[in-house]
């Protein structure tokens, strides 16, 4: 347990003369969730396309389980175990649960030339999949669209871990949800996790980041401003580092002052 | 503070028992995408039951005739059903049927080709055609409708001007001659299951001629091929990977991208799927008349898509059924038909279209809010 699943060393990252990424390093072990907190414009985008291998990193090295790997596309960093799972989540609404599960993947059966799409065991592995996240889906053949937002997260997470992902980044997995939803992605999240899975979890909401990270790494104007562990850093302490933070308590006391917070 | 109010309003979502089980059971029936045509077709037959029962629209001539129409626009509707389904249009249908037929005649009566060569150069020429649709509106990403409506004038113009510049006119006739011991006409020139009507009518279970043949000889070649498009695009769309990937690209281009959809060449095949389904109807049609006519499939395209619509694809792409488009065309056909038999003016029949379509837009519109809302 003492080796990292994946590592970041010194990666930077420029457009051009803009400097998106610089110096930033993170390690990550299994069983570990690392949440990457940052205001909008911070480089969590770069870093996330980083990680997926949309982008090559300038600067710096990646190792994957010690070993120095460069992706060089997508599928690359697909094939090492890294899944990553954006924030549009790659998911059809119009389209029944089985049928997204296995889109683009689809389990096939029959003889060569003749395979056909294997409708019941695709069924059967996302009725499954699902059910061990606690979605009990009626029925798998029900529309995506039919889903909550919470559970739709949740999908496409399952997707990214049944198809080998080791390492699970998730871009942004509970801004667009309630509390209620967001706390069921969250527990999913930190049931992965206890399952073997290192999850970079992405986000500028540090009340969802807090409860379930292991440590937290701040990003700020494309610079990293440090990992902390959970036992070194306090959620204030978190919100003030990241930009944005300052601007929220002053906020905070304004509106205060205005009286429209009464707790 | 909003974010409470949302998941308050949220609905809890573990929990169910078996009730919710039956009831999103017939929920799921009621919202399959050719309920709606399945439903129509019905009040269609039930309708001209009761106003046209007694005419003979229902004897076994009657029905063949309006089924043959049917059938034609039947091939057509479900090629452009499964474009649709791929979240594309194609309103070079039409043309490409006009163009196949002089792609058929010309070469058969005035280059001395066997007319089976001729048929697989229309064939041939409708793949091109199909890609060239395909490739434009992959690689443009211009909206298909328009990329298609310029191909809709230039097929239909080039049909027009290149049969007039070898030919001196606009019809190719001589045909009928050559379908005689070709390899492959028979495949869109023969009737099938005469025998069938043989028996029947010496039976006398169906209307004689006066010289005591069946008046109805066979299942004409449309509705063969009809029957096997639907088989066969209901067994890709339900039953492949292909089918899949052309849902996935209707529905939602980039995700289907992302997860390693080929969006692309699935909607280049689909484009290909159209034109040659067009050329399939060309063929049955030159071969049937004996003759090419450069106005032949004229509007065609139209009233496709307006199958298509009616057996519940919706204009958005991602949604849709083979079976739907089939009912769809069977709608069409049996009231463009049946109006012949009832005291209503013909006139009326593009009403009646007209009318069908604007129903069934609104049904889908419920149906996809239905589908995509979440609860």
């Amino acid at each position: 347990m003492s080796e990292n699943l994946i590592e970041f060393n010194n990666i930077s990252k420029f457009f051009g003369k803009v400097i998106a990424l610089k110096d930033v390093t993170m390690k990550l072990k299994e069983g570990e969730i690392m949440c990457l907190l940052g205001d909008n414009g911070a480089g969590k985008s770069t870093l996330i396309k980083t990680l997926a291998g949309v982008y090559k990193p300038d600067e710096g090295e990646i190792l994957i389980e010690g070993k120095k790997t460069i992706f060089d596309s997508p599928k690359d960093a697909l094939d090492m175990g890294i899944g990553t799972v954006y924030q549009d989540l790659a998911l059809v609404p119009l389209m029944s649960v089985t049928r997204n599960f296995f889109m683009g993947r689809e389990p096939l059966k029959g003889p060569p030339l003749l395979k056909t799409f294997d409708i019941e065991k695709a069924n059967q592995i996302a009725a499954e999949r699902m059910g061990q996240i606690g979605i009990d889906v009626r029925d798998p053949s029900q529309a995506v669209g039919t889903m909550s937002g919470g559970e739709r997260q949740c999908l496409a997470i399952s997707r990214a871990i049944y198809f080998g992902a080791k390492v699970l980044v998730l871009d942004e997995p509970t801004s667009a949800l309630g509390v209620h939803q967001a706390s069921m992605v969250l527990k999913y999240v930190v049931k992965a996790a206890s399952e073997g899975l290192a999850v970079i979890l992405i986000t500028h909401n540090v009340h969802h980041a807090y409860p379930v990270g292991n440590s937290f790494t701040v990003l700020n104007r494309g610079k990293s401003l440090g990992t902390f562990d959970k036992k070194d850093i306090s959620r204030e302490d978190l919100l003030g580092m990241m930009a944005g933070g300052e601007e929220l308590s002053k906020l905070e006391v304004e509106l205060k002052e205005m009286g429209r917070i009464n707790n | 503070m909003s974010e409470k109010a949302k998941s308050i309003a949220s609905k809890k979502s573990s929990g169910q028992d078996e009730r919710l089980q039956n009831v999103s059971k017939l929920k799921l029936l009621l919202n399959r995408p050719e309920l709606g045509a399945l439903g129509g077709a019905i009040l269609v037959f039930i309708f001209f039951g009761i106003v046209a029962g007694d005419t003979g629209m229902f004897s076994a001539y009657g029905m063949l005739n309006f089924l043959d129409v049917s059938a034609n626009l039947g091939i057509i509707a479900i090629a452009a059903a499964m474009l649709m389904i791929g979240g594309e249009f194609d309103l070079s249908i039409g043309s490409m049927i006009g163009f196949a037929g002089i792609c058929i005649a010309i070469p058969a009566i005035y280059w001395g080709w066997p007319l089976w060569i001729s048929i697989v150069f229309a064939f041939a020429m409708a793949v091109l055609v199909g890609y060239f649709n395909g490739i434009l509106v992959v690689r443009t990403g211009l909206p298909s409708f328009i990329v298609t409506l310029a191909m809709l004038f230039i097929l239909r113009g080039a049909t027009l001007a290149i049969t007039r510049l070898i030919t001196g006119r606009t019809q190719v006739p001589g045909l009928r001659v050559l379908i005689e011991n070709d390899p492959i006409a028979w495949m869109f020139a023969t009737d099938t299951f005469k025998w069938l009507f043989t028996w029947l009518g010496s039976m006398n279970l169906i209307a004689l001629r006066t010289d005591g043949t069946p008046l109805a000889t066979g299942i004409p070649p449309s509705v063969i091929w009809f029957i096997a498009a639907t088989l066969f695009a209901t067994w890709i769309l339900m039953k492949t990977r292909y089918g899949n990937w052309i849902f996935a690209s209707g529905g939602d281009k980039n995700g289907a991208t992302n997860v390693g959809v080929p969006v692309g060449r699935v909607k280049i095949s689909l484009f290909i799927g159209t034109a040659v389904a067009a050329t399939i109807f060309a063929t049955i049609q030159v071969l049937d008349a004996g003759s090419a006519d450069t106005m032949r499939g004229n509007l065609k395209e139209l009233e496709a898509i307006a199958a298509a619509v009616v057996g519940g694809c919706l204009l958005t792409g991602g949604y849709g059924s083979a079976i739907g488009a089939a009912f769809g065309a069977l709608i069409f056909g049996t009231v463009s038909m049946g109006i012949f038999y009832t005291d209503v003016d013909t006139d009326w029949f593009k009403v009646f279209l007209g009318a069908m379509m604007l129903i069934a837009v609104v049904f889908n519109n419920y149906v996809r809010r239905r589908v995509t809302e979440s609860k």
